[in-house]
């Protein structure tokens, strides 16, 4: 007999009980879905921290101080540093240097009051050093700076959390007792992680050491490369200059300061991202694996259970091939709709925001996914079923 | 005492047959040396209590199990010698069988049911419909081609059977306590389907407990402890010549 009438049997087989093969379907649907969503959303994870981060400037150099390494020369890091690292000749391939002071401080405007994360006073080069766009207003200048002028921008949260409705840009609000003008609103960056960096007020750096953190050293340096080739050999440059100001010794365990660039957070973060996949892969390949138990279970069952339908047949003269080649059939029509209808559900599932997370799917799982639980249904579809065609007629018949 | 002196091929030559369960000491013989004849157009009632091995005999008959000694012809055919794909053969084409209890195919209508054996002897679609529709015109069931099993009574779902049995045009019908599980009206109606059949030359042997079927046939065989214990015959066999 043709394999179309064979088709034909397989198709009146499943349909004639649609319950069984609508919990089939289900079991294999969820097992396929829940594998390449689970991947999709650490994958996500993962590319959102790199996107992020990748916002915040790939070349740019942060230098910190005021850890160990006692060279017995002071190893601040002072304006004269700032101005050595500013040396064209020595420094070629920086393109600008932004000291920075931080100090988190209480805002207010009216009777209105904020904490704000922090009150950073730099140079105007640090807004393109960091990635920061004035979204309204404007940034302040050198001139400013000269003038230790008390103008503030502010981050979008910290605008949002302190005038609500109302446009800040030309407000006055209170730092430390100090008045400051608001000049200018910086666009939003989006959170790293743990750290919201919209949480932000940025002054002019004198006029910040003035009010509220005095003229000491301070708190770091943050340095633009003159492209992101060239963050390797800025942060030799800057090395060599700083190990002359701070008379470290060649060869030195360890220096009073720390270089650290953002492809260096960039990875920290990504290899954090790589574990939370990892973690939720081998999740996944749990669930993979509680799914295929399901799918034998049920496949098993429902086979078994037609072990009787089978005698009949038999009974009825139908050779061993037809029977193996219907249930076959049947198997993979069950394992394809249900392997189809999980890919499905995981695509539409991946198009919306589970925990904050954008899923990203990746080929790979949806392959694997696919591939295992149909690989597990056809074999335990097929393999009851030929257990009970290899059966005499009657055993088959007899089976209860 | 069973052919009377016809050069005929017999349909069934059944010779010595053992069948035994277990092993040692707990063996249990269900059969313990059966032979037995059965020339075509013959009409066979084997009777005997729970237990006789009739059922046992009757699913060597229709190739369903196989015996542990003995041999069984079938049409000619030593069927021991057969290989799985021959004997699924033999099951479709030489043999019709009917069981106590029905054993349609759940959920499939009537007629796929009774087109069932003729799908696996490879027949087109357009004719094997046909003809499945003539065997159920033939138990009066034409009407209820598309019921399925669960919408029938059992009388009719016996009838279905036996146009299943039927349909492939088979040498030997076998019933195995076909009205076991029925009312009297439901046995008069497939009781008179099968004299029918035997009236038109097929060879039907059947199983029963009842003496009222038993007196439907022409000669009845008598199982006690898995032998035969009387074969007798009470009317001639049907002159095959009127066979379809």
């Amino acid at each position: 007999m043709s394999f179309f009438e064979i088709f034909g049997f397989a198709l009146r087989g499943v349909a004639a009980n649609k319950l069984r093969s609508g919990l089939t379907v289900l079991g294999i649907l969820i097992g396929v879905a829940a594998v390449i969503l689970l991947v999709a959303v650490g994958t996500g994870s993962a590319k959102q921290v790199e996107d992020s981060l990748a916002a915040l400037g790939t070349n740019t150099l942060t230098v910190q101080g005021g850890r160990g390494g006692d060279t017995g020369y002071r190893t601040d890091l002072t304006l004269d540093i700032v101005k050595a690292l500013q040396d064209k000749e020595s420094a070629p391939d920086v393109k600008s240097v932004s000291p920075v002071v931080t100090s988190a401080q209480t805002l207010t405007f009216g009777d209105a009051s904020y904490d704000v994360n922090s009150v950073i006073g730099t140079y105007p080069s640090y807004f393109a050093a960091s990635n920061s766009v004035v979204a309204s207003g404007s940034g302040f200048t050198e001139e400013d700076v000269d003038q230790a002028a008390r103008v503030v921008v502010l981050g979008p949260t910290t605008a949002e959390e302190l005038f609500g409705t109302v446009d800040p840009v030309g407000q006055r609000i209170g730092i430390a007792g100090q008045i400051y003008s608001v000049i200018g609103v910086l666009a939003k960056k989006g959170s790293t992680g743990f750290n919201d960096p919209d949480d932000v007020a940025i002054a002019p750096l004198p006029a910040v050491q003035r009010s509220l953190t005095g003229y000491g050293p301070v708190s770091s340096i943050t340095i633009e490369a003159a492209s992101a080739d060239a963050v390797a050999a800025a942060k030799a440059e800057i090395t060599a200059i700083l190990n002359a100001k701070m008379h470290v010794a060649d060869g030195a365990s360890s220096t009073p300061y720390q270089i650290r660039d953002a492809s260096q957070l960039l990875e920290t973060r990504t290899a954090t991202a790589e574990t939370f996949t990892v973690l939720l892969g081998a999740v996944a390949g749990i669930s993979l694996v509680v799914g295929g138990i399901g799918i034998t279970n049920i496949m098993m069952v429902s086979v078994t259970e037609r072990t009787r339908e089978i005698g009949i047949r038999k009974a009825l003269g139908a050779p061993r091939r037809v029977i193996l080649t219907q249930f076959l059939i049947e198997a993979t029509l069950l394992s394809l709709a249900g392997g189809g209808l999980g890919v499905a559900a995981a695509l539409i599932g991946a198009n919306f925001e589970i925990v904050g997370i954008k899923p990203v799917v990746m080929p790979d799982s949806v392959a694997l996914a696919l591939g295992v639980c149909v690989a597990i249904g056809l074999f335990f579809g097929s393999y009851p079923a030929s257990r009970a065609a290899g059966l005499r007629p009657i055993d088959a018949l007899r089976y209860e | 005492m069973t052919a009377p002196g016809r050069e005929q091929r017999p349909v069934l030559d059944v010779v010595d047959l053992v069948k035994t369960y277990g092993e040692g000491e707990t063996a249990v013989h269900a059969l313990a040396g059966v032979s037995l004849t059965v020339a075509p157009g013959d009409y066979v009632a084997i009777m005997g209590s729970s237990g006789s091995g009739k059922s046992t005999l009757m699913n060597i008959l229709g190739c369903l199990d196989v015996p542990t000694s003995g041999t069984y012809r079938l049409d000619g055919v030593d069927v021991s010698e057969l290989n799985e794909s021959q004997l699924a053969l033999v099951r479709n084409r030489r043999i019709g069988f009917v069981f106590q209890s029905f054993n349609l195919i759940a959920r499939t209508s009537a007629l796929a049911n009774v087109e069932l054996p003729l799908a696996y002897a490879g027949i087109k679609p357009a004719v094997r419909r046909e003809q499945a529709l003539a065997a159920l015109d033939m138990v009066g069931l034409a009407n209820r081609a598309d019921h399925d099993p669960n919408q029938l009574s059992g009388g009719q779902q016996q009838r279905v059977a036996v146009a299943r049995a039927l349909v492939s045009q088979p040498a030997l019908l076998l019933a195995d306590e076909p009205t076991g599980n029925l009312d009297s009206r439901s046995t008069r109606d497939v009781l008179s389907i099968l004299d029918g059949l035997n009236a038109q030359g097929r060879t039907i042997v059947l199983i029963t407990h009842e003496d009222e079927v038993a007196a439907h046939a022409h000669r009845t065989i008598r199982l006690v402890d898995g032998l035969v214990v009387s074969d007798v015959r009470r009317r001639d066999i049907t002159p095959v010549g009127v066979m379809a």
